[in-house]
């Protein structure tokens, strides 16, 4: 820092003083401190998912149902098809009831619920919900529809118990979307004569679908990855059941069930199960932002 | 609806039979079928009718927000061929005037029109009249140029359609979003790349096209709310050439801040205050010599 033709009073005035620098890089370092601090349990998911998960699966692991036997170890416990098969299943039906219902709940808010009072208690209602532990939902399917209906545990009770779950979130986030939607677009829709329907449909909807998609996505990697709505409302199988009339088996329940094994084959499916579950909402994701990108502009 | 009701022939027979952008391309006619009379007979070939503009009048006009009035009783007449500005300062009720002319007003929460808007002797404002309807017959350009972000610069002229008619025959579509495109002089521009996005234009080429978005369902009457505001001087003045060629066909009323515009474009021009119609005229006469001294100091720029 060469002070040449300035004179020294001048530049006493513009440099930086010492101070500011320090703190300077003092802020700056804690930044980056919690960055690293965050990173360190995410790579070592990962890494524990990788290691653990990869050495238990296998052709078999896939095909096979578990068989309930876990004393002898080695193949004979058997993979997890049933599971996969169930939370497949399950979610499906979860989204089919969540989706359209969550959309259809934050377009109302949105498009038509604007300035009733309605709509703030609506949304009251939803972010409470939104707060409700995840087994609270379980219970409340299990009062309702098994000790209410004097039935039992059935792969739709645990849908339904699922879309309880997912719908605060599809609703909030759809609706965050839906709010960011230039006013400006409705209105040069609805000048050119269309239908208030239409202007949703056609230029609403596909507008805010990119973004809509990574809340509902949200949405179902959260009830793809929950054990306790399902503990007492969908119960547990050991077998595929591809009825969900019947009781079913699911990813997250098999890996509560085997991470609490005495025997290591028994943990180490547990590890494969998660490394499917996450396997499976990756490639959810990718799908549909594919779809996302295409539809972009059909 | 009476597309007919306007049967002043004094106005139509000059302009309406020239119609140079309309006619002179092959898009009105069947590019399959080159006959060589009918490129010489042009117009009356192609589009048998030459298209009357039409009036719009408005009487008692009162507009609120809430309990608050922002047009405070406005009579005023756009005459058919013709381009009226609407000139005043920010707040005056310009805007909130036009968007009464095609009930556009009545989408905000809380906000209601009073007094009656008459589009060829029929009020829009009449419980029996659809609006849907009225807003397919006057058109609206904005002053941010907006195409729908997801569709392409073809979809975007054909959402005037798709949106309103519904399903048109594939052939059809294409002809008339041709039409709108080289209605709004963009043709020439985008031919090459219609299915690219909307949004991918400059800023004065999507002004135009959502002028050929309005184009596509043929309106009666455009109105334009600062439609040159967020434009280059060059854009605005391929905007200003284009107003130029649709009055032949479509009643233009245009709001404005830039008063060389307004003496630009402008057949006649309004100046409003506070909510209130100050005056109206020739444009001239209102830039060179008004009657209200109020609107001398305006457009001398004395205030606003």
């Amino acid at each position: 820092m060469s002070a040449h033709g300035a004179a020294p009073d001048r530049l006493a005035r513009f440099a930086v003083s010492p101070r500011r620098r320090r703190a300077d890089r003092l802020a700056r370092g804690m930044l980056l401190a919690a960055t690293l601090v965050a990173l360190v349990p995410l790579v070592l998911i990962v890494y524990y998912l990788l290691v653990k998960g990869l050495g238990a699966w296998s052709w078999s692991f896939f095909t096979t149902d578990p068989t309930g036997s876990t004393f002898f170890g080695g193949s004979s416990i058997g993979g997890i098809k049933s599971a996969i098969l169930g939370t497949l299943e399950m979610v499906a039906l979860a989204s089919m009831i969540a989706i359209p219902i969550g959309v259809g709940v934050a377009l109302w808010l949105v498009e038509y619920g604007q300035p009733l009072w309605f709509a703030n208690t609506v949304r009251f209602f939803v972010d409470v919900l939104t707060g409700v532990p995840s087994i609270v939902f379980g219970l409340f399917i299990y009062i309702v529809l098994i000790i209410g209906t004097g039935s039992t545990y059935a792969g739709y009770k645990g849908s339904l118990a699922l879309s309880l779950l997912m719908l605060p979130v599809v609703i909030r986030s759809a609706e965050v979307i839906l709010q960011l939607i230039p006013g400006a677009l409705r209105e040069s829709a609805l000048a050119l004569g269309a239908p208030r329907w239409k202007v949703i449909f056609r230029i609403v909807l596909p507008t805010a679908l990119t973004g809509m998609l990574t809340g509902i996505l949200l949405a179902v990697a959260r009830a793809a990855g929950e054990t306790a709505p399902l503990l007492f409302t969908a119960g547990h199988t050991n077998q595929t059941s591809l009825s969900l009339g019947s009781f079913m088996n699911s990813l997250p329940y098999q890996i509560y069930n085997d991470v609490t094994s005495p025997t290591t084959e028994v943990v180490n499916r547990a590890w494969g199960a998660a490394l499917t579950l996450v396997a499976m909402i990756l490639i959810l994701n990718l799908i549909a932002r594919l779809i996302a990108r295409r539809s972009r502009l059909a | 609806m009476s597309r007919d009701a306007h049967p002043s022939p004094v106005e139509q027979t000059p302009e309406q039979m020239l119609q140079p952008h309309d006619h002179s391309s092959p898009a009105g006619g069947p590019s399959a079928q080159p006959v060589a009379t009918e490129a010489a007979t042009g117009a009356a070939g192609t589009q048998s009718v030459a298209k009357v503009a039409h009036e719009v009048r408005l009487e008692r006009l009162r507009a609120f927000y809430g309990a608050s009035e922002q047009v405070k009783g406005i009579d005023l007449s756009f005459p058919p061929n013709q381009v009226t500005a609407i000139i005043g300062p920010s707040g005056c009720g310009k805007s909130t005037m036009v968007r009464c002319i095609n009930r556009m007003h009545e989408e905000i929460p809380g906000a209601r029109a009073e007094g009656r808007v008459l589009l060829d002797e029929l009020d829009i404002y009449d419980p029996a009249v659809d609006v849907i309807a009225v807003r397919r017959a006057v058109g609206m350009v904005f002053q941010k140029p907006n195409p729908f972000p997801t569709m392409s610069i073809f979809d975007n002229v054909a959402a005037g359609l798709r949106l309103t008619v519904g399903r048109s025959r594939r052939g059809e579509l294409q002809h008339r979003v041709e039409s709108a495109l080289r209605g709004a002089g963009l043709w020439d521009e985008v031919s090459g790349r219609l299915s690219s996005p909307g949004v991918g234009l400059s800023g004065g080429q999507q002004q135009r096209l959502c002028i050929a978005r309005s184009l596509a369902v043929d309106p009666e009457v455009l109105l334009m709310d600062e439609p040159c505001s967020a434009l280059d001087p060059i854009a605005t003045l391929k905007i200003e050439e284009l107003i130029e060629q649709l009055k032949t066909r479509i009643t233009i009323v245009i709001v404005t801040h830039n008063m060389q515009q307004a003496a630009r474009v402008a057949d006649r021009t309004a100046f409003m205050l506070a909510g209130e119609l100050v005056e109206v005229g020739p444009t001239n006469e209102i830039f060179t010599k008004p009657s209200d001294p109020r609107t001398e100091e305006y457009v001398t720029g004395k205030f606003g």
